[in-house]
């Protein structure tokens, strides 16, 4: 009898395991007060990132980047097709499991999404991917680094952040740079940590660097002790970790604990404020990679910061800025398009020339980011303080499109007042609006503090500048 | 060399934390036959309810030591209470039905507990506050921390106060009657429902103290952390012998050095075929054979004699 009861206990905690997995949030669709003069037409945006599990805290933080993003447009208003376009985010839970992507990726289509933005992670954005593209819907994820989601040659897969070829290959070259000889790689064997574990192995082999060990663990787990244990007698340099913050904060933590002396080195995923308050003291000194430029450096990124700390009362945690640019790339792809419809505005998608928060926004044939660029950061004093840029040459590439964009508008518009009014073309019109954007944060700043009123006048300037370039 | 003692000691300590859990499951099941399932979200509302009393006593200025012995009062309680309120809401009316529906009801109050405390304490990770100081010590090249020394000694202690709860004091003997028989205890003047709500109140208690150890150990909590914990725990169990206490330490202890060997070898042994990421599936091939040949589990035999 014991024996049977066990095997009914083992069972029903299998069945408990996957039921545990299905577990969803409602979604909550987003709803702003649009004034009802025009015919109203309803824009249905999905938006999946994990909301349960232990990558929660990324995936709110990527909702709340659509939720900023979505509420932006309804206020500021937008006409489609001579009708007022109001966006309703259609917010799912994929858990960080490949086979819940996979389901709710089948609901987003059902539902007849017009977009997708998401997923967060590469494990489930790749299956997903399949069948939007099936069904012919854009989906543009802000931060699925793997390289495989964009080269299945999908025309309807999108990403706003430079891949895990260009990351792994920075990352690399900068562990070179550090005067590392012998590194061990550990990866938690998603989509995510396992590419950039490989392309970062590639890289670092190339550049003459041993490989010791090789070691893995899971997206769930909190104890590395045994695998730590095998690399301590490695005596490796460096310890890479292909994964995301939940497990890498408790990883470094462990090592100090083991008494290993190795650098600890990882991608995005453990480059978030939430991998030094679980690393504690371990974490100082090490360093972590980011596709993009810090957000301090970019024209609108202090602007986009104020905005995300005073709505949702939280720190921006890793991609919201870039989910924030996936839905206004979207929605700029639908105002160039002149229509909502998916078939329609997917081709205006791959032409996408979009000045964002986190970078000028243009794809390559694949859908990839054009010219991503890698930033190092350091973990100090439980800040990330930037250290260098590689790769990619962003800023260079920025130069390029402020050129490109200045020779458009002499030749699309002849009268030069029209143009700088911003009505031409719809960079103009961005940029003008930005400006105008820029320079209400400002205000509104400055009545708060005199400091912070000073950095959205500086970033004000910059915006302005960067339009006069346009221009 | 280093590397095999470390690992040892590794799986000791995880073993322990296993070990701790286990007792919960196996106390309730060695005296009504039925699985707590909800028994590692327990764990985990005592790991949270530590973080927010400790914690909010250190920011106050309180001494860590106070603040730490507060924060695990305060969690030892809650947990008693949420036994008790477990135990009369989702298994007491159901005491006379098939045995699958309790086992129903505890999943069903697993998945309650955890989004009761994703809804309270949110969805981030949170970091434990460190309620010990930082000690290193090291043995022939294997490192360990005092929280480990202390895991593992709170573990023990923990099983042997309750082996003296079963067999020396009335309490106990009320308890392993109705073990044997609840019709015939209740006849002799056992009040079988306070010993059974006495059994859930004790096993939550340990679960709360289980739920300090592991938040003062890994310094993170999550409302999830108590489901994949839960699980071991009650594999510890099984591979122990449900029902019987030595057996759930010698169970959990087990599994925890199975489990850090496997990581630490498996890739040598299957020469890179399999990685460190398959250590579970060496715990569960263990189970596994175990429960081939020994239905009982390891210690499992004295069945009339559970407690």
């Amino acid at each position: 009898m014991q024996a049977k009861l066990t095997v009914v206990a083992l069972s029903v905690a299998a069945a408990f395991a996957l039921s545990a997995c299905g577990q969803k949030e409602e979604p909550k669709p987003v709803a702003a007060p649009v004034p009802a003069a025009k015919p109203e037409l309803v824009v249905k945006l999905g938006h999946v990132a994990p909301m349960t599990g232990p990558q929660a805290h990324l995936g709110k933080d990527n909702e709340n980047g659509a939720v900023l993003a979505i509420e932006e447009l309804n206020a500021k208003g937008m006409e489609i097709g001579g009708a007022k376009v109001k966006f309703e985010l259609v917010a799912e839970d994929d858990a960080a499991d490949p086979k819940q992507g996979a389901i709710v990726a089948q609901k987003l289509v059902d539902a007849k999404v017009n977009g997708v933005i998401g997923h967060l992670n590469s494990g489930t954005t790749i299956p997903a991917s399949k069948l939007y593209a099936d069904a012919g819907i854009p989906q543009i994820s802000g931060s699925a680094t793997n390289p495989k989601y964009t080269q299945q040659g999908f025309a309807t897969a999108f990403r706003v952040m430079a891949n895990d070829v260009q990351q792994g290959k920075s990352l690399g070259e900068f562990a070179v740079k550090q005067g590392v000889k012998t590194v061990a790689i550990v990866d938690d064997r998603t989509a995510y940590g396992q590419g950039l574990a490989d392309e970062f192995r590639k890289a670092a082999e190339a550049s003459g660097i041993k490989v010791v060990a090789s070691e893995y663990t899971t997206d769930k787990a909190t104890d590395f002790k045994a695998i730590l244990t095998k690399i301590k007698s490695t005596k490796a340099e460096l310890v890479f970790f292909g994964g995301m913050d939940a497990q890498g904060g408790p990883m470094a933590k462990q090592m100090k604990e083991l008494g290993i002396k190795a650098k600890f080195l990882g991608g995005d995923g453990v480059c978030t404020p939430e991998f030094m308050k679980l690393g504690g003291p371990a974490t100082e000194g090490q360093f972590c990679s980011l596709p993009g430029m810090p957000l301090e450096k970019l024209a609108k990124g202090p602007e986009f910061k104020d905005k995300f700390t005073k709505k949702f009362n939280a720190e921006i945690q890793l991609y919201a800025p870039y989910v924030y640019d996936a839905v206004m790339v979207m929605a700029d792809a639908m105002k160039r398009a002149d229509s909502v419809e998916s078939a329609k505005f997917l081709p205006a998608v791959g032409k996408t020339k979009y000045d964002g928060v986190t970078a000028m926004i243009e794809f390559d044939a694949q859908g990839d980011l054009k010219g991503g660029a890698i930033s190092i950061y350091k973990y100090t004093g439980g800040k990330l303080e930037y250290v260098e840029t590689l790769g990619g040459g962003t800023m260079d590439a920025v130069k390029a499109e402020i050129k490109a964009d200045v020779k458009e508008a002499v030749a699309d518009v002849k009268d030069a007042a029209k143009a700088v009014a911003g009505a031409a073309t719809a960079v103009g019109k961005e940029a003008v609006g930005d400006v105008k954007d820029a320079a209400k944060a400002a205000t509104e700043a400055g009545k708060d503090a005199v400091k912070a009123g000073a950095e959205a006048v500086k970033s004000a300037a910059d915006a302005t500048k960067a339009a006069v370039e346009k221009k | 060399m280093d590397i095999f003692l470390q690992q040892i000691i590794n799986g000791l300590v995880q073993g322990s934390i296993y070990a701790l859990v286990a007792l919960g499951y196996t106390m309730v099941y060695g005296i009504m036959g039925l699985i707590n399932f909800a028994h590692g979200e327990v764990v985990m509302i005592g790991t949270l309810v530590t973080i927010t009393v400790a914690g909010s006593l250190i920011k106050a200025g309180m001494p860590v030591a106070v603040a730490g012995l507060a924060g695990l009062m305060a969690a030892v309680l809650v947990c008693m209470a949420l036994g008790w309120a477990l135990e009369r809401v989702a298994y007491r009316p159901l005491r006379n039905a098939p045995r699958l529906t309790p086992l129903i009801t505890a999943i069903g109050m697993s998945i309650v507990l955890q989004n009761l405390a994703m809804m309270i304490w949110g969805r981030n990770y949170m970091t434990f506050p460190s309620l010990l100081p930082k000690m290193d010590f090291e043995f022939a090249g294997a490192n360990f921390t005092l929280i480990q020394i202390i895991i593992v000694l709170v573990s023990a202690a923990t099983m042997g106060g309750l082996l003296l709860l079963v067999y020396r004091t009335k309490l106990g003997m009320a308890m392993r009657a109705t073990a044997q028989n609840p019709a015939v205890a209740s006849l002799m003047g056992v009040n079988i429902n306070r010993v059974i709500a006495a059994a859930f109140v004790i096993g939550s208690a340990l679960g709360a103290v289980a739920g300090v150890m592991v938040g003062t150990y890994y310094e993170i909590a999550h409302y999830q952390m108590g489901f994949m914990l839960g699980l071991k725990a009650f594999t510890a169990a099984v591979l122990g012998g449900i029902g019987n206490l030595a057996g759930a330490m010698l169970g959990g202890i087990l599994l925890g050095i199975i489990e850090a060997l496997g990581a630490g070898y498996i890739g040598d042994l299957t020469g890179g075929f399999l990685g460190s990421h398959y250590q579970d599936i060496f715990a569960f091939v263990v189970l596994i054979v175990v429960l081939m040949f020994k239905p009982s589990g390891l210690f499992g035999e004295k069945t009339g004699d559970r407690a």
